[in-house]
């Protein structure tokens, strides 16, 4: 199982025995994953299958039951007296955007360089202006969320996470909230983001995507890990009944 | 304002759920809320004086004054119904919001302050002026710490001249132009600082 993820690279976060439950609910029972630091993975897999929950766990946004995350050399625990060391060098981008209504584009990238990493104004300026360049959206900066399509806000929002300069990105389906017709502006960002050398873990359904950047697919199921390989092997020939169903179903 | 401030300060006790103090707060805002203005500020202006005087250990009472008795008072009540106004405003806060700030790694310092109050304060920024209309309304009730309002400066000169009818119209009319003058202030300033492209 482990072929992919052991390789010469060192790992940034390393999840071992993980156990999440929600009152008599388990969402994840015993996932083991490996990240490599530039490696590209696509989690997937039925609704409820606990994959949200699991990158919401790698920035303790949520907090797990049993097992060990360790992101960046720094194990997550309730005893940890500084979740936010970690929480500085993980970006998340979420399916409902979640920017933030009052500030205009430019400030909803500059609020955390300012105040976390202690940017002035003037090179948090600089620094967001030059991401929303990237991610092609620029010319908005002084809009407020509101007045954005949502495939705009996504960018946004992807903008936003980097500003940090996270060392890897958690992206919970980033495209689930959009029309149809602006999926392919943010994938297009995020496939930008994957050729700089980024590493990601994207929840998705999106399955050209993976196929595109992917190193590895990881297929969840009732809270586990039930499968991953890279992208060709999977889409050919899934090893497991509960992949072909799945991906019966997604592809028509 | 006073009141508004301790009142935030009151429902940010409530909402982070403090042990002990959490349901003190809750404790303390529901007593002022059930008893009358006017009660609150005649136990203030004999009580707190006994009180005062027995910590200090003299066993005199220490007068405090009417215009203090009436500042503290205003303060603490006003602060248990604006406690209320800001408890709601928060819990309307989608919680996608206190997410993508703990995903930005932001202290909860910053999250209250640059964030999630003033989405609050904007929500909640009418119920708040229709309280402090209220207030300006209720500062007539100092009467009984026989201090003088604008209500009470009327009463006054009314029984001087004896024009009770002329007095008691004019001063309702004063209390109508202050009360609706504030109300276009905010509409105003609504106006003003309204997020754009924001639905609510």
């Amino acid at each position: 199982m482990l072929e992919f993820a052991e390789g010469n690279r060192a790992s940034i976060v390393t999840v071992e025995n993980l156990v999440k439950r929600f009152g008599h609910f388990t969402a994840l029972n015993d996932v083991n994953l490996t990240v490599a630091v530039g490696e590209k993975i696509v989690l997937c897999g039925p609704s409820g299958s606990g994959k949200s929950t699991l990158i919401r766990c790698i920035n303790h946004i949520e907090k797990h039951d049993a097992g060990r995350i360790v992101v960046d050399g720094i194990e997550l625990s309730d005893r940890m007296t500084d979740v936010n060391g970690v929480r500085r060098e993980v970006g998340m981008v979420f399916q409902s955007f979640n920017l933030f209504p009052h500030l205009s584009v430019v400030e909803n990238c500059m609020l955390a360089p300012m105040k976390v990493r202690g940017l002035s104004r003037t090179d948090a300026h600089e620094r967001a202006i030059g991401l929303l360049r990237k991610v092609r959206i620029h010319d908005q900066a002084n809009k407020y969320p509101g007045q954005l399509s949502g495939g705009q806000q996504q960018r946004v929002a992807i903008a936003r996470a980097l500003c940090m300069q996270p060392k890897i990105m958690l992206f919970d389906e980033p495209t689930s909230a959009l029309d149809p017709e602006m999926v392919k502006e943010v994938l297009d960002t995020m496939v930008e983001l994957a050729k700089d050398g980024m590493t990601m873990v994207c929840v998705t359904h999106e399955m050209g995507f993976a196929r595109e950047i992917a190193d590895r697919v990881v297929f969840m199921d009732r809270g586990s890990i039930v499968e991953e390989a890279d992208p060709e092997t999977f889409f050919r020939a899934p090893r497991t009944e509960r992949a072909r169903d799945f991906l019966g179903q997604i592809i028509h | 304002m006073v009141g508004l401030v301790l009142g935030t300060c009151l429902a940010l006790v409530q909402h982070f759920e403090v042990p002990v103090l959490g349901k003190l707060v809750r404790g303390y805002v529901a007593l002022m809320r059930s008893i009358p203005l006017i009660l609150v500020l005649f136990w203030f202006f004999f009580l707190v004086p006994i009180v005062l005087g027995h910590l200090g250990g003299s066993g005199r009472p220490v007068p405090i004054g009417a215009t203090w008795t009436a500042f503290i008072t205003f303060g603490l009540f006003e602060a248990a119904y604006y406690s209320e106004i800001i408890r709601v405003g928060l819990r309307a806060v989608n919680r996608g919001q206190f997410e993508a700030c703990q995903a930005l790694a932001l202290s909860t310092f910053d999250t209250y302050r640059a964030v999630i109050l003033p989405q609050v304060l904007r929500v909640a920024s009418p119920i708040i002026l229709s309280q402090t209309i209220i207030l300006f309304q209720d500062t007539s009730l100092v009467y009984v710490l026989s201090l003088t309002d604008l209500l009470g400066a009327a009463s006054k000169l009314a029984q001087l001249n004896g024009r009770l009818v002329e007095m008691y119209l004019v001063i309702a009319v004063v209390y109508l132009a202050i009360s609706s003058a504030a109300s276009q202030c905010v509409a105003s300033l609504r106006k003003r600082y309204a997020i754009a492209g924001l639905r609510r």
